[in-house]
């Protein structure tokens, strides 16, 4: 990388902002990170991309004094240091936003942006003048925030942004990013990649971790690629490709495009007719839904999140029930007068694989093998009445994990110490082989990395060529679009048209997520691009 | 380092209590010895109180007893993260049911019969004065805390009102009722040892010791083995994931309250038909609150759960002892030790952790990673 930019800097050595050589962190027998060496150079935005576990967020841990470095060299602006804690990292210039904010939802934008500034007893002086230091910064980067809004009443991208001056007002120089876009709707990244421009021009150099190829062509100057906690390769993005980077993360040729064969649709599975889901306040979030799905077809949901496809997956799946309309699993009606409820659907061969794994798929604490049959635990096949019995559970589950590559193959460790993608494929492996009817798919490939993407992909066309139906809910377009027979697009609660596989394009289902506003299509030259 | 390494299962479940009762005993120790006793000869006043003396292990284990249902009623409601704090008055209203079936029916029924009826009156009673608060937190929301704590004054008011009122035995002053017959009484350990043959001190040890391991047993089968045990474990450890498995959590909720309350009630099983022979007034004096601490010192597991309770039961028994044997340490004191104690386990229970951790992470790497790691 410093080769490649050094001469983008016309000949003359470019300052650095960060250095790291050498960097060794352990975590018992895991080598989280190996000899990583890492520059990044002053003023510009350097990613770091990876699969999940390949050390990334490791590394910036050890570099905003969250961990120690078993041993290595941390240099900031060209001096070694020792970062001790987060307050040492804060003094030397190095501002973090975390993936989860660190906010707190009932305090004002101003009073969570001069936490820890409160000055002496009374915070109104201090509180001038912190509202001062932020108008200049939110007109100086263009982060128009209104400092007295409560922040939970803010869209998540508005609550990104407050993270972000929160940084700046403690003077950071150096702003890392760890997965921004993960909670980000299309238009918000534009919009945050609008800002980290502005902020570059300003002179902040920025370290942004993502696992989104995407998002490292669109934004970044220099890109960094981690694999197995080392350090594969330094490229400036100018002179790279998605494909190569693909591959350096994986360390192999990767298939993106899924081996599709036609669909063979069969009878209707699932009819549902004007689904209604408004809330007690008067919020409607579903209107209207009309969809059928037949056999051995896959109809993907697209749409921008919070438009409606979460709370369709809810209805669906029994959780919730709507407030009016019907819908038919099969020949078994589910209204409004006979509701249904999840254990009750899985019966009638519906199956769920729900979009946040970590709250509802599985039980963090519970063993694989316990959370390999929740949801099942009632009526699962072992017909042994009250009682459960261990070495059935334990053998089912080291089956499955056998047949559907889960590892460590150990059923009795706790979920938790599954990697994401391990977890998402102990739920994906315990609704397979409950041999579905229907299969209500959520985010399948959320913050999984390229490989179990990859594998979750085959196994969802090998349900569908068996002749299951697949409602397949993603906020990936790429997903959709390779996955898909058919496709909806959600707005505003609403199905706003269904495309066949064939003449969906990008822009197209940009466009139509957006409602009829072109503008807000997202594609990657507009991302690039800006607005 | 920040972040210590996680601690092993063997350290949390075992070292950890222990390190955790030995900081309260050097604590009283202290106290002792500012008294102007020697802390060491306390001790041994204490352990022999608790199990050398004649008879004192009965009575320590008549103690635990108390502790085990108490303590098994707290777990049980934990694994569904509820936090029943009404022990106390479930446990009171399990002596009013075991009390109500005694006066009606101990003049008609054989105790092959009548004994395990009164069991199971208090076990009922326990567990719908339980199930309430269940059905209030579940359906209506009313945090449990607070229904529970109420719950434990309603259930003194209403056994006051009772035993000083209808329930009293006629023709005398005392706010109790009048004796079961004996056929109402389940048998002391010690005369079923002669009854075999063997000698025995004489204690208030009972067959409901029996009942209290059997339950132990039950409980560890309840929640490890048992689909309602596995429904109850998922709904303690995430809502969400219980309402998309399909678990119906409000009736979960309800149900744990009901057995969470009819173990608690099972504590008037000792107290009522073990030894008292009638219904008193307060005879629960604090072992539903007691049972918190323990539960929360045998990490909500059977086995800890009975371990937990042999060191309050000793606590109690011996305490006793040490009032009798120094006329410096009254009564204050021992509740004293016994609140240390209580402290250091519960309300600091994980106080120690950390530091632990970090000193066993150090002592547990081999010495060339160490090495490694400074070069």
């Amino acid at each position: 990388m410093t080769d490649a930019s050094q001469m983008t800097n016309g000949g003359s050595t470019p300052p650095l902002a960060i250095e790291l050589s050498a960097i060794n962190k352990s975590f018992g027998d895991v080598h989280a990170n190996r000899d990583v060496n890492l520059k990044v150079v002053s003023g510009h935005i350097h990613g770091i991309i990876g699969e999940n576990g390949a050390g990334k967020s490791t590394l910036v841990s050890i570099l905003y004094g969250f961990y120690a470095a078993d041993n290595g060299l941390i240099s900031i602006h060209c001096q070694t240091t020792t970062i001790r804690n987060s307050a040492d990292a804060i003094g030397k210039g190095i501002g973090m936003v975390h993936q989860h904010f660190m906010l707190v939802p009932n305090f004002t934008v101003l009073e969570n942006v001069m936490l820890g500034h409160e000055g002496s007893l009374s915070v109104e002086a201090s509180a001038q003048k912190a509202r001062n230091v932020l108008n200049k910064l939110s007109e100086d980067f263009g982060l128009a925030v209104d400092p007295d809004m409560i922040v939970e009443n803010l869209p998540v991208g508005l609550q990104q942004r407050v993270e972000i001056l929160k940084a700046l007002f403690r003077g950071a120089e150096i702003l890392i990013l760890d997965e921004p876009t993960g909670v980000l709707t299309p238009q918000e990244t534009v919009q945050l990649f609008d800002i980290l421009r502005a902020l570059r021009e300003q002179g902040v150099t920025i370290l942004l971790i993502t696992h989104k190829l995407k998002e490292i062509m669109a934004i970044t100057d220099d890109v960094s690629v981690m694999r197995g906690g080392e350090m594969v390769a330094h490229l400036e993005t100018a002179q790279t490709s998605p494909a190569e980077l693909a591959e350096l993360m994986v360390g192999r040729k990767v298939l993106l495009e899924v081996d599709h064969t036609p669909a063979k649709p069969g009878v209707p599975v699932l009819q549902a007719e004007n689904l209604c889901l408004t809330t007690a306040n008067g919020i409607d979030h579903l209107k209207d839904i009309s969809l059928t799905l037949r056999e051995g077809e896959i109809v993907g949901v697209a749409g921008v999140s919070g438009n409606g496809q979460s709370e369709l997956l809810d209805v669906l799946s029994g959780i919730t029930a709507p407030t009016s309309g019907s819908f038919h699993v099969g020949t078994s009606k589910i209204t409004t007068q006979q509701p249904s409820d999840p254990s009750k659907l899985r019966r009638l061969g519906v199956a769920h694989v729900p979009e946040d794994r970590h709250k509802c798929g599985i039980i963090l604490p519970f063993s694989a093998a316990e959370s390999m049959i929740l949801g099942y635990s009632g009526t699962d096949e072992q017909k042994q009445g009250w009682w459960l019995s261990p070495s059935t559970l334990k053998q089912n589950c080291s089956d499955r994990m056998q047949h559907f590559d889960i590892r460590p193959p150990l059923p009795s460790l706790a979920s938790a110490n599954f990697s994401g993608g391990n977890q998402q494929k102990i739920v994906l492996a315990r609704e397979i082989s409950a041999q579905p009817k229907l299969l209500l798919v959520g985010q399948p490939t959320r913050g999984v990395d390229i490989g179990a993407i990859e594998f979750i992909h085959k196994q969802l066309i090998a349900l569908r060529n068996e002749g299951c139906a697949i409602l397949l809910v993603s906020v990936e377009l790429d997903e959709i679009m390779s996955l898909s027979d058919r496709i909806l697009v959600m707005n505003n609660g609403q199905i706003v048209g269904e495309l066949a596989r064939e003449e969906a394009d990008e822009r197209q289902l940009g466009l139509m997520m957006a409602g009829i506003g072109a503008e807000d299509g997202i594609t990657t030259s507009q991302m690039r691009a800006g607005s | 380092m920040s972040v210590p390494p996680a601690l092993p299962r063997w350290a949390d479940v075992g070292l950890i209590p222990l390190i955790n009762v030995l900081a309260a005993l050097i604590v009283s120790g202290v106290v002792v010895a500012i008294i102007g006793e020697n802390p060491f000869e306390a001790m041994m006043v204490m352990i022999k109180g608790a199990f050398v003396y004649k008879g004192s292990l009965g009575y320590t284990l008549y103690y635990a007893t108390n502790f085990i249902f108490t303590g098994l009623a707290v777990a049980v409601a934990f694994h569904a993260m509820l936090f029943n704090i009404g022990g106390e008055g479930q446990a009171y209203l399990g002596g009013l049911g075991a009390g109500l079936v005694c006066l009606m029916f101990d003049s008609m029924l054989p105790a092959l019969v009548l004994i395990p009826l009164a069991i199971m009156a208090s076990a009922g009673f326990g567990a719908v004065w339980g199930a309430i608060p269940g059905y209030l937190q579940a359906k209506r929301g009313s945090h449990i805390v607070i229904t529970t704590i109420m719950f434990n004054f309603l259930a003194a008011s209403i056994m006051v009102w009772l035993l000083a009122g209808r329930l009293k035995a006629p023709g005398q002053m005392s706010p109790e009722t009048r004796s079961f017959s004996p056929n109402a009484e389940l048998p002391f350990i010690h005369d079923i040892a002669n009854a075999l043959g063997m000698e025995i001190a004489r204690s208030p040890l009972n067959l409901s010791f029996v009942v209290a391991l059997l339950a132990c047993v039950g409980i560890w089968v309840l929640i490890w083995r048992s689909r309602l045990g596995y429904a109850i474990r998922a709904t303690g450890h995430s809502t969400h994931a219980a309402e998309y498995a399909g678990i119906p959590v409000s009736t979960i909720i309800i149900i744990t309250m009901a057995i969470s309350g009819g173990l608690a009630g099972m504590m008037a099983i000792n107290e009522i038909l073990g030894v008292q022979h009638r219904t008193i007034l307060g005879f629960t004096s604090g072992y539903g609150f007691t049972g918190i601490a323990v539960a929360l010192m045998g990490r909500n597991h059977p086995v800890g759960i009975v371990l937990a309770s042999l060191l309050f039961g000793a606590l109690y028994q011996g305490g006793a002892e040490l009032d009798f044997e120094f006329s410096t340490i009254t009564r204050e004191m021992v509740l004293l030790i016994q609140g240390l104690i209580i402290l250091f386990s519960g309300g600091l229970a994980y106080m120690f952790n950390r530091p632990l951790a970090h000193f066993l992470g150090f002592l547990l790497t081999p010495r060339n990673v160490r090495g490694g790691r400074r070069g």
